[in-house]
């Protein structure tokens, strides 16, 4: 076990893992620096889970490198890899009490019994199971679980640790939790930590990068805030936070919705396939009276008004283009001027917040 | 009402019907049991008198000795050698892809369907070439493979039930693939493990057709002694050895389910 632990930056190139015909990781290149919380986010089957194993060692890729520090590791077994590792299951050993469980990576290093238990208890500690080292796992609930498989992953002060979406089989709230707990963990350990989940909403809490799967190609990697306001492509914007999106035209470096020029601060993507507009119901303007000259004017009449608590979702049908989404916030301010169904409704949307995407990112 | 009545017919004609099956499976196995306590000197049920003579006449024969002797070496160096070399075949299996291990498993069920006289006859033209015929080692060699089915089969339905992310996990945590599978599979599986054992050893120890052409001479197996005895002299020892097999049988399969049993309470 190396003394100093010091997170180490991981240099993923041109990685590529066949299984038959399917693609599973098609070409992908991907550095991580040391001590970042990086999300892989893609659907089922994007191939997060063939990445993630890649960098564990059970499988191995038909070409590429993985670097961890300075350190080519393709050729290196999972044992020598010096990796903590969560997975989906926790898998636990159930057979041993909690204590045993997390002291399992410091008895293969040779640690001495009584160095086993005060690190064990440490790292209990730190995932709030102090005094839980004597139970038995099966006397454990969900969440219990996924905190004694974080403390065994990280009990022997690992510079990488991996995870394989490890919250997903807890129900909506103690995920929510555990979110803001892994975050915070994150923080206090010196680790880069490469995440894989499926649910978007999780990604953008957690991470300092997010990294978008799609058939086996990363089709994006950037912060939370960036990937969401200025996605790449089609499938990023659609699969990152809520939207609708409208074919446009593009011509000299101008978007057209109908026959309309759109205002848009930052640069037109490049890409195949065409281009759409991708509206977030969140930043568009309910105006009371004209849209200023400034922004894109979106207005319609009101198709359909859903009351969904904390706001409020407004269905727009657009003069040309179709039906636009709008929330506004299910506060008196928000529902104030409001108009009723089938009137009209004037839209802002600022250059700001225009997003056009190419179909497919170049 | 009528229904009710007509319900409790129908479980009742199950109960007879049960019962008459589990007599007829067991009966004949019972039977031996009273023939051997007999005095006569013939196989006779219901015995008319009631002896130890021949559990004496079999405990003092040095042939049956050493028959006994050579059979509950075969089983246990049968059961030795199939169980690890079976328990490896099976968790090989566990970790190849589909398509490697369903054309595997159909290999592996082969000596299963296989009558075994075809595989005795083979079995005896090989070991005639190989000058292993009369050995015990011959014997120990097919009883093996004989074996071998059952614990892969057993250790494999094991494995189906257990969370192989458990080995990853370990391997991930530090262990080599030998460690991981040996603190964290094998515990797991043990029972499975145990049972397979169990079935390997029962599998040599019952065994009777390799035996009566490949076994012979001073390893000739108690199987073998046994059929020979029945066509020469039908005589009451043979009830007293079956005796004894059978307790040997019992002794080690409720050992089977205790050490299960508690692994199961512990849980
Ligand atoms: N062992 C395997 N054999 C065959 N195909 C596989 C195997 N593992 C993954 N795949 C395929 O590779 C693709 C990516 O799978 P995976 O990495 O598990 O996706 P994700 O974790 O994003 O859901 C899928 O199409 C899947 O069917
Ligand atoms: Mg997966």
């Amino acid at each position: 076990m190396s003394s100093a632990t010091q997170s180490l930056p991981i240099e993923i190139s041109s990685l590529c893992k066949a299984y038959g015909s399917v693609k599973a990781l098609d070409d992908v290149s991907l550095n991580i620096a040391a001590g970042e919380f990086l999300t892989l986010l893609g659907p089922s089957g994007s191939g997060k889970t063939t990445l993630l194993m890649a960098l564990a060692g059970f499988s191995r890729p038909d070409s590429g490198s993985i670097r961890f520090g300075d350190q080519e590791v393709i050729a290196t077994p999972p044992h020598k890899r010096g990796l903590g590792m969560v997975f989906q299951s926790y898998a636990l050993f159930p057979f041993m009490t909690v204590a045993e469980n997390v002291a399992y990576p410091l008895k293969i290093r040779g640690v001495s019994k009584s160095d086993q238990k005060t690190h064990a208890e440490r790292a209990l500690d730190t995932v709030q199971l102090g005094g839980y080292g004597d139970r038995r796992i099966t006397q454990l609930s969900g969440g219990q679980r996924q905190r004694v498989a974080l403390a065994r992953a990280m009990v022997f002060e690992p510079q990488i640790i991996l995870m394989d979406e490890p919250l997903s089989a807890l129900d909506k709230q103690l995920r929510e939790h555990m979110q803001i707990e892994l975050k915070a963990l994150h923080q206090k350990l010196d680790a880069t930590v490469v995440y894989v989940t499926h649910d978007q909403r999780e990604a953008l809490t957690m991470s300092d990068r997010i990294a978008v799967v799609n058939h086996g190609r990363i089709e994006q990697v950037e912060t939370p805030e960036r990937l969401y306001r200025q996605p790449s492509s089609f499938f990023v914007a659609d699969f990152v936070g809520e939207s609708v999106s409208l074919p446009v035209k593009v011509a000299n470096d101008t978007a057209q919705l109908g026959e309309r020029a759109l205002k848009s601060d930052s640069p037109i993507a490049q890409g195949s396939g065409g281009h759409r507009l991708v509206i977030r119901p969140e930043l568009l303007e309910v105006t009371s009276g004209a849209v200023p000259e400034t922004a894109n004017d979106l207005s319609g009449h009101v198709h359909d008004i859903i009351y969904q608590g904390d706001s409020v979702l407004v269905i727009v049908q657009h003069d040309s283009a179709g039906q636009i989404n709008v929330r506004v916030p299910a506060n008196r301010a928000g529902q104030t001027g409001l108009p009723s169904k089938g009137e009209r409704i004037g839209l802002a949307l600022h250059p700001e917040d225009t997003i056009i995407v190419p179909e497919h990112a170049s | 009402m009528e229904q009710v009545g007509q319900r409790k017919i129908d479980g009742l004609w199950l109960t007879v019907v049960g019962i008459a099956v589990l007599f007829f499976l067991i009966l004949p196995t019972l039977i031996v049991i009273p023939m051997s306590f007999s005095g006569a000197s013939f196989l006779e049920f219901p015995p008319t008198s009631f002896s130890f003579r021949w559990y004496t006449a079999y405990l003092t024969s040095p042939e049956w000795m050493s028959a006994t002797r050579t059979s509950l070496i075969a089983a246990i160096l049968t059961t030795l050698i199939a169980t690890p070399l079976g328990s490896l075949c099976a968790y090989g299996l566990h970790c190849s892809a589909p398509r490697i291990r369903n054309a595997a498993q159909i290999l592996v069920i082969m000596p299963i369907v296989v009558p075994v006289i075809l595989i005795a006859v083979g079995v005896f033209s090989l070991y005639a070439k190989l000058g292993l015929n009369y050995t015990l080692a011959g014997v120990v060699i097919a009883h093996t493979a004989l074996a071998l089915p059952f614990v892969i089969v057993t250790v494999m339905s094991g494995l189906q039930n257990y969370d192989f992310d458990q080995e990853l996990a370990a391997r991930s945590l530090g262990a080599s693939r030998a460690y991981a599978l040996w603190t964290v599979t094998v515990p797991q599986v043990k029972f499975s493990i145990q049972t397979g054992a169990f079935l390997a050893f029962i599998t040599s120890l019952d065994e009777v057709v390799i035996s009566m052409l490949v076994s012979g001479g001073d390893n000739a197996t108690i199987t073998r002694r046994m059929f020979n005895s029945l066509r020469d002299q039908l005589d009451p020892t043979i009830a007293a050895i079956s005796t004894c097999l059978i307790v040997v049988s019992v002794v080690a399969l409720v050992g089977v389910q205790l050490i299960g049993r508690s692994k199961n309470v512990d849980k």
